[in-house]
């Protein structure tokens, strides 16, 4: 049974995290993500977990660090500023194939920037971030809903691929209310304890399980490379999602994640109102990309006579564009519209550019 | 998709009532701004609409401005009731505008649709600006402190935008405020209740001044 409230994004992530089985929470206060950080507080220890504001963001991060390898769920969250200072942890924890939950809600940078909404971590969120040959799961929910839902999905890929997973909100979608579906506590399946094999635990009658990431043997290291490298092919061959509208008719697909898709989405409905044929492709991961199912499109299409037109409609400057352009290999033009440091391209301004670029 | 599916069936199944509002407005969208100052009940005002929105199974946003906001700074939110799936809850021109002091209206008086309809707080905005034909300008928080508590001026607005525009009945919107209440508040229901009625009436009165001249 589920019932129906009204949560903000930042509310509805932490309790899809409770939902999820998170015991472990620790982070601490920055705009626009704080609801997330109070909701916490006031409901992990209910939830039999432990809550702590930590004395850094550097600290938190190495909090989820140190109870993730003790088997348990952990999470932290913050804004793009303090999401640069975890970024040492967030290799560490790569390094070490610990799974771990980390929460960007993204504002406007670079610097301290403002508070207002924005895209622009995802270079850093996707890249890696850190030092070092790694990646986290990147998720993008673009609705308050999703961004509840994702929460139990997260900590599954965090734990069946022993690797970060960094859920990528931004200001608006974490401060805006939206009602939602939520679990009632009686029938939250995922709240058991799960056991890992790899966890220490205390090593009474076993082995005792060794996390590190200093290897200074010869080869050593290379030899734990080429075993992330293994499991990133398989989580891009396994793990691409999206969402995607009208994409068999389409002759301009706007791809767009997040609070974005949902514009996007709005004009491509208004548009489509009006006979214009234009599709959308939301990625709900942004690594690994949907590439695949750019790949198909164009290869589907090629016996037409027109490819369709790709515009990339984000809150920031070019970033996810570079994904589609490498997706796209050249095969179709690909257009941009993005604004950033509190800009929100709006419906109209999507549909204009729509109409400028012939869709 | 489980979750679209589900919210098929909670829509396919309303009372008969509600299935009547809907087929009389299939589409129906209405955003609104509600502004005034810190200390208010901006923010209130806003997620007890949109609570009562929820009781009707409607589609909701609700964005608050969360900026460095201070008791006595400015502070709004905006807010979409909607039948359908709802693109940005960002409003760059509302159906309606709940304006509760001079500077909100100084801030937000462009921010209205053509014909849009205003509800301006008279105890603190004295001029005789007139925005949009329907504007309307009650004493908010002078009648509020006529009633022994100045805080409830944010639920006499709601009583009066209620009247003005039939999207919401009060009773859903009593039942929002008394699931929302904290126990340890619960003699402010009441207050809040009789607020309401009181907003509601003045606008209906008002009506009637007019329909009756």
């Amino acid at each position: 049974m589920s019932k129906k409230i009204l949560l903000s994004g930042n509310e509805a992530i932490a309790q899809g995290a409770l939902d999820a089985g998170c015991y472990f929470y620790a982070g601490y206060p920055i705009t626009p993500q704080n609801e997330l950080i109070s909701y916490m507080a006031a409901n992990m220890p209910k939830a039999g977990g432990v809550f702590i504001q930590a004395e850094s963001e550097l600290a938190a991060i190495n909090m989820v660090f140190g109870a993730s390898a003790t088997g348990t769920r952990a999470m932290t969250s913050s804004s793009s500023p303090g999401m640069s200072l975890k970024q040492e942890g967030i290799s560490y924890i790569a390094g070490t194939q610990l799974p771990a939950v980390i929460v960007n809600i993204m504002r406007g940078g670079p610097g301290l920037g403002n508070i207002t909404p924005a895209q622009s971590d995802y270079f850093q969120a996707t890249r890696g971030g850190g030092h070092g040959d790694y990646h986290c799961i990147v998720l993008a929910p673009s609705t308050v809903q999703e961004a509840h839902d994702l929460m139990p999905l997260s900590f599954d890929l965090a734990d069946k691929y022993r690797n970060p997973i960094i859920v990528l909100g931004d200001g608006m979608l974490g401060q805006m209310m939206e009602p939602i579906f939520v679990m009632r506590h009686a029938s939250r399946v995922a709240r058991k304890r799960i056991t890992k094999k790899w966890a220490l635990t205390g090593c009474k009658e076993r082995n005792p399980n060794v996390i590190k990431s200093l290897y200074l043997k010869e080869g050593a290291l290379e030899k734990l490379n080429l075993l992330l490298q293994k499991k990133y092919k398989i989580i891009k061959e396994k793990e691409q999602r999206y969402e995607s509208l009208h994409l068999d008719t389409a002759e301009v697909i706007i791809v767009a994640y997040g609070i974005m898709a949902r514009i996007a989405k709005a004009a491509v409905n208004k548009l489509r109102a009006k006979g214009k044929k234009v599709g959308l492709i939301r990625p709900i991961t942004l690594w690994p990309f949907p590439e695949t199912l750019i790949t198909q499109i164009l290869s589907g299409l090629h016996k037409k006579k027109h490819s369709p037109l790709f515009l990339v409609v984000e809150m920031s400057y070019g970033q996810m564009l570079e994904d589609v352009k490498l997706a796209v290999n050249g095969k179709a033009k690909v257009e941009f519209l993005g604004r950033a440091g509190g800009g929100i391209p709006t419906e109209e301004e999507i549909i204009s550019k729509i109409k400028r670029i012939g869709g | 998709m489980l979750i679209e599916k589900i919210f098929w069936i909670v829509r396919s199944s309303r009372t008969f009532d509600s299935l009547k509002a809907f087929c009389n407005s299939p589409n129906m969208e209405e955003k609104i701004i509600i502004a005034g100052a810190g200390g208010q009940g901006i923010m209130l005002l806003g997620k007890v609409l949109a609570e009562a929105a929820m009781r009707k199974n409607k589609f909701i946003t609700w964005l608050p401005a969360y900026g460095a906001e201070v008791r006595g700074g400015t502070a709004y939110c905006m807010i979409i009731i909607s039948d359908k799936e709802i693109g940005s809850p960002y409003i760059h021109k509302a159906d309606t505008l709940i304006i509760m002091n001079n500077l909100s209206l100084e801030k937000f008086k462009n921010r209205i649709k053509k014909n849009g309809l205003m509800l301006i707080n008279a105890s603190f905005i004295k001029n005789d600006l007139l925005i949009s034909p329907k504007m309307l300008k009650y004493s908010f928080t002078d009648i509020a402190k006529n009633m022994g508590n100045i805080k409830v001026a944010n639920m006499i607005a709601l009583g009066s935008y209620l009247a003005n525009r039939k999207i919401l009945d009060t009773q859903t919107v009593i039942k929002a405020i008394e699931e929302m209440t904290p126990p340890e508040k619960k003699y402010l229901i009441e207050i809040n209740k009789e607020a309401l009625l009181a907003g509601k009436k003045l606008t209906l009165s008002a009506h009637e001044a007019l329909t009756g001249a």
